[in-house]
């Protein structure tokens, strides 16, 4: 019997700075391993975020590009309108593209561009510190809602994928997870889902995938996982909200 | 070619798809908005790109994407949104790529108003975002400069790996005037293949390349800042451009004006001619790299009693002039910035107050 499992290509051998327990690792060899299935290495084209995923380039092996806060999905339509022939990819956090992205992503999706943006939702700002995000839940504490989030003075957590699939343009918006084996593989199939439909000049793809984030919740790993499973699920339900026709 | 009648903004298009330019963002502004007009039409005739962004925030960063892909690109916009650009333009300088943004200044600050200015000189020559950078900047004259120039930028912005700056007016952007797009300015673009994002499968080198600003090691961030001011230095060297005009008389007074308002200085310096009184006039043609030392030496001239910087802004340029002139002639500074340009006569009274 040969390699059952194996780094996937498109990852680099580089270490990850992400703390103990956090779900980032596992998208990006997720993405990676969609790269290698599809062969696409070559032509790939990802773009970095501002937040814990910043340096996410150093992760991944093939071109890369480092956006502002929240730019992203911008440049990713100056790059796929230039080079349509290239695959692009925007991997952001819930601070940079359900924040102060927001305007950059509902429009790309709005106008169609042909790339696919991988939506990581943890429910608070990681890089910068556990400060209060748009997705997070009433109640959760943050260094900026140290008594829990005040709906009422802060509205009610975002729900991307939903305001997404609202747009009348068509697109595969599909909102995974990563806190079981088995939301893994359905994110992984996912995820090989939106660049396929990239690859065929379909639509604007979206995948958003509910996380971990220990460190800035205060819980160990495990504890993490329960409270995401039990608090973000409910309000954060997974399944695909917009497929193409 | 032949000479054509054309409005400045139309012709500034028409000039980047001769220069090679396939690719142009931008978001609608007074008073250059006649550009996206035009090449939304021209580009789908040259199999380009165009599109209209959802503000000048993203454009910028349409911008920084299609150049860190390796290919040429444009924007084009009016004060307050190259404000607003100026967040992408940092990232650009940064991460080095090269693209070329045009400027049709409007009255500021705030909304201003939307008649000619040069209120942007500060933030076009001085950096404009955050961080440690220039962009090579031109300020056309006319119609016909305009035309030069934006070929020129794309040459430039891909020598320097840069953001190239074309700073214009609305008068520039609204008036006709006979034009020729001289074929020898277009060039072949520069190969980058050593870091731009075209894939790694379009390359040689199978090694796949990053296009960024942070550098988390300050070793590292001060080694990027001193490429680029390497850079910098090399555009003092060799992009100085500028026009002495009425140079080789015994000028008493040197003016030194740009863009719309060195036109009103040519004919007040004409004027002044025919009543026996010389006056010369040093137009920088790029506004960084300044013309420093041909300002020094045109203003150290003998018969040279004083240096006035005629400017449609509240002084601006005139400081770097006077940093030029080091003390050794007076400097004077006279500007309007409201939208009126000052009148030949205006300019012929503020002179002869100085003699």
């Amino acid at each position: 019997m040969g390699k059952t499992f194996t780094t996937p290509k498109a990852l680099s051998k580089t270490h990850t700075h992400y703390c103990p327990g956090c779900t980032h690792g596992i998208v990006h060899r997720l993405v990676a391993e969609a790269i290698d299935d599809l062969g696409i290495q070559g032509k790939t084209v990802g773009i970095a975020p501002v937040g814990c995923a910043v340096l996410a380039y150093n992760y991944f092996d093939c071109d890369f590009q480092e956006a502002a806060h929240g730019r992203a999905p911008a440049m990713a339509t100056g790059i796929k309108r230039v080079r349509p022939d290239l695959m692009v990819f925007t991997y952001q956090g819930d601070g940079d593209l359900a924040s102060i992205g927001m305007g950059e992503i509902i429009h790309a999706a709005n106008r169609g561009e042909k790339f696919t943006t991988i939506f990581i939702n943890n429910a608070i700002y990681g890089m910068t510190g556990g400060q209060m995000a748009p997705t997070t839940m009433g109640g959760q504490r943050a260094t900026t809602a140290p008594a829990g989030r005040d709906t009422a003075a802060t509205g009610m957590p975002l729900r991307m994928a939903n305001l997404l699939a609202e747009l009348v343009t068509p697109g595969y918006i599909t909102r995974q997870a990563v806190l079981k084996p088995q939301q893994v593989n359905k994110a992984k199939k996912a995820i090989k889902q939106a660049f396929q439909y990239q690859m065929e000049g379909k639509c604007f793809s979206f995948v958003e995938v509910v996380s971990t984030c220990p460190t800035n919740w205060g819980m160990t790993p495990l504890d993490a996982l329960k409270w995401a499973e039990d608090t973000l699920l409910p309000y954060y339900e997974l399944g695909d909200y917009k497929v193409p026709e | 070619m032949a000479k054509v009648l054309m409005k400045g903004n139309e012709a500034i298009g028409e000039a980047a798809i001769r220069a090679g330019c396939k690719n142009y963002f931008a978001y609608p502004i007074t008073p250059q908005s006649e550009v996206a007009e035009y090449l939304v039409k021209r580009l789908p005739e040259e199999g380009g790109v165009f599109l209209q962004g959802e503000s000048e925030v993203a454009v910028g960063y349409m911008i920084f994407g299609a150049a860190g892909a390796g290919e040429r690109v444009m924007t084009t916009s009016s004060s307050p949104g190259i404000s607003l650009m100026s967040e992408a333009i940092s990232y650009i300088a940064a991460a080095q790529c090269p693209a070329v943004f045009v400027n049709i200044v409007r009255g500021g600050p705030g909304l201003g108003g939307i008649l000619p200015s040069q209120g942007d000189y500060f933030q076009a020559t001085k950096g404009g975002g955050h961080g440690d950078y220039h962009l090579l900047v031109m300020a056309p004259d006319g119609v016909q400069e305009a035309v030069e120039m934006t070929m020129q930028a794309f040459t430039l912005a891909e020598k320097y790996r840069g953001p190239v700056m074309i700073m214009g007016d609305g008068l520039i952007g609204q008036m006709m005037e006979p034009v020729e797009f001289p074929d020898d300015l277009k060039t072949e673009p520069t190969n980058k293949d050593d870091w731009a994002t075209s894939g790694m499968d379009f390359r040689k080198s199978k090694k796949r390349n990053l296009v960024k600003s942070l550098f988390l090691d300050p070793t590292a961030l001060n080694d990027n800042n001193l490429a680029l001011k390497a850079k910098y230095e090399q555009m003092k060297k060799e992009e100085v451009q500028f026009e002495l005009y009425n140079g080789d008389t015994d000028y008493q007074i040197l003016i030194t004006s740009y863009g719309t308002m060195s036109r009103v200085c040519r004919t007040a310096i004409d004027m002044l001619k025919e009543e026996g009184i010389e006056v010369a006039m040093l137009r920088p043609k790029t506004l960084f790299p300044f013309p420093e030392k041909a300002v020094f030496e045109a203003a150290c001239k003998d018969s040279c009693k004083a240096v006035i910087s005629i400017e449609m802004s509240m002084g601006q340029m005139v400081e770097d002039v006077e940093r030029c002139v080091k003390g050794r002639r007076p400097v004077e500074f006279y500007g309007e910035c409201g939208g009126d340009i000052p009148s030949p006569e205006k300019i012929i009274d503020i002179i002869k107050g100085l003699l």
